[in-house]
């Protein structure tokens, strides 16, 4: 009867173990073969430090390139507002009849313009700068550096990368919803840097920036 | 003039640098200018217009960097993104 309740009692134990640790020697067993894979195809392991000392240069970089209102708007609000330069709109064909129009830059995500006068939104531009040389295995730049990207592209020939985006209606990956809020962020952040003066930006935020990632 | 390109998982990295009063120097930042453009790379040289404003120019030939320029930042050439 005791060697029973005793067997009984171990197979228990050895269920609930194997419960507990299956979850855990799976894991291990994907970091041994991604190590594997990395090592053969020869991808360093992932590393999130260097990640984030790459976001940090990129931002520095970024700084030191764009004007210091458009650097507050970064930190402050996670996007950049750039003025469209043609006289008809973004692409050709359009015309505008004079009305100016902008762009927000996000990271990773589509280019959005925009009227300002109207906060209507006209179009998604989803545009990549993937580096096929993929040092860790990824194409992907950087957060700070995609925006730099798109400044400067969109700066140095704004045609150039609109013909090269892919378009799409408002909404396709952006929600129409976020971009009101971030056009209302925008206002409240300029009147605030306004009212305190050139230069005094840093504290004008209506919320703390959030540069999240999505999938141009 | 420094050349700075930008990289996934580093940020920049400089990728040459010399004077262009130099020929030899030149010359070397001649061969890598082509060298990034052959690799599908953008060129853009961040300038400061005469009312203090930031822009940026992008550039197709060494020829076309203007004079003074201090840095040349490269990046890979834009693609349409998710359809």
């Amino acid at each position: 009867m005791q060697t029973a309740a005793l067997v009984a009692t171990a197979i228990v134990v050895v269920a609930l173990l194997w419960e507990t640790a299956t979850p855990w020697l799976s894991r291990r067993l994907e970091l041994l073969r991604g190590r594997r894979h990395n090592l053969v195809t020869g991808i360093p392991a992932y590393d999130p430090g260097r990640e984030r000392r790459a976001e940090q240069r990129a931002r520095e970089l970024l700084r030191s390139c764009v004007n210091d209102e458009e650097w507050g708007m970064y930190r402050d609000l996670g996007f950049l507002r750039v003025w469209g330069g043609q006289a008809a709109g973004p692409e050709v064909g359009w015309d505008l009849g004079g009305a100016p129009y902008a762009y927000l830059v996000y990271p990773h995500k589509p280019i959005v313009a925009y009227l300002p006068q109207t906060s209507q939104l006209l179009n998604e531009y989803c545009v990549e700068f993937p580096d096929e040389t993929r040092p860790y295995g990824s194409a992907r730049l950087p957060d700070s550096d995609d925006v730099l990207a798109k400044w400067m592209a969109l700066r140095g020939d704004e045609r150039r990368l609109i013909g090269e985006a892919n378009l799409h209606l408002p909404g396709r990956q952006v929600d129409p919803r976020k971009v009101q809020r971030d056009l209302w962020r925008l206002r409240q952040w300029e009147s605030a840097r306004i009212t305190q003066g050139s230069g005094a930006g840093a504290a004008a935020s209506p919320s703390a920036a959030d540069a999240g990632s999505g999938d141009a | 003039m420094k050349f700075l390109r930008m990289r996934p998982g580093y940020g920049e990295q400089l990728i040459a640098e010399g004077d262009v009063e130099v020929a030899e120097d030149e010359e070397r930042l001649v061969e890598e200018f082509r060298r990034q453009l052959d690799q599908g790379m953008w060129a853009a040289v961040p300038v400061e217009t005469d009312t203090g404003q930031r822009e940026a120019t992008l550039v197709q030939t060494f020829e076309e960097i203007p004079a003074g320029t201090a840095r040349v930042i490269f990046f890979p050439r834009a693609a349409g993104g998710a359809r």
